[in-house]
């Protein structure tokens, strides 16, 4: 590496002498920003796929761990080597925002899906499933005593699994 | 779903959607399994499982739940999520059929 442009890596950087009008961008403000707002938006399009990650959103939470340490790094920056630095202004407001989109996804993780019903006359293991009738995707009407006499494909049928679930209403 | 199949377990899924909804949903994601419409939530209810006022314009849903139920008609093995992320995982549905299917 040429040491013209080892010596650009090196920091602190001196100030420049138009300090205000010629100061650096401050790049680790937004990579910190732009991390936590893809820690906030991608748990649904993809870590809610994958059970590992859906369950204890761990992914999304190292992310922005990651995206608040480059916040911190480049608001200790910007105030430290103000002259040097930009982003006084613009760090508080991104830091801000982050935090307060870190606050609403756990306020959204933690709170908003565990307000169900308790269930507590649901059946239990060992009583016997309450009968039914209901409306199939062929025009007609399954019972549970016909689901639990045909057989799964060509194999004797050994019992059948219920999956109740929200639907798109 | 076939793994279900050879253990001789016949998926069924129940929500409030229409038959054609279910329909819809079963072109459009593969599903082959048994799909029941109870839009009355009579059955859900049945079940304990209302979930009031959940759907969409504050239509009363079903809650998501599991519910493995062995030939006799007695329940086997029950999943019930306190966390709406949190749903019961292929891989527990299938150990509970196999258990169930070795009997």
């Amino acid at each position: 590496m040429p040491d013209t442009l080892r010596e650009n890596t090196n920091a602190p950087e001196p100030a420049p002498p138009q300090s205000g009008t010629r100061r650096r961008p401050n790049a680790s403000l937004w990579i910190g920003f732009l991390l936590s707002v893809f820690a906030f938006l991608s748990y649904i399009p993809i870590f809610a796929k994958y059970p590992i990650t859906r369950d204890m959103p761990w992914a999304n939470f190292l992310i922005f761990a990651l995206g608040l340490v480059f916040l911190f790094l480049g608001l200790r920056r910007a105030f430290r080597q103000p002259t040097v630095y930009r982003g006084k202004i613009a760090g508080p407001i991104l830091t801000t925002i982050s935090v307060a989109a870190l606050v609403f996804f756990c306020f959204t993780i933690f709170s908003l899906g565990k307000h169900l019903p308790l269930s507590t006359q649901a059946p239990r293991v060992g009583q016997r499933a309450p009968e039914f009738a209901l409306a199939d995707t062929n025009g007609g009407i399954t019972s549970l005593a016909s689901l639990l006499s045909t057989p799964a494909a060509s194999h004797p049928t050994k019992g059948v699994l219920l999956v109740f679930y929200r639907g798109y209403w | 779903m076939q793994a279900f199949e050879k253990l001789g377990v016949n998926p069924v899924a129940i929500s409030v959607d229409s038959p054609s909804e279910s329909q819809d949903l079963c072109r459009k994601a593969g599903y082959t399994y048994t799909f029941l419409s109870d839009p009355t939530t009579e059955v859900i209810r049945r079940y304990d499982l209302l979930h009031k006022g959940a759907g969409v314009k504050g239509h009363d849903i079903a809650r998501p739940a599991e519910f493995l139920i062995d030939s006799s008609g007695t329940i086997r093995w029950i999943n019930l999520t306190d966390d709406l992320r949190v749903r019961a995982r292929p891989d527990q549905m299938l150990q509970a059929a196999s258990a169930l299917a070795s009997q």
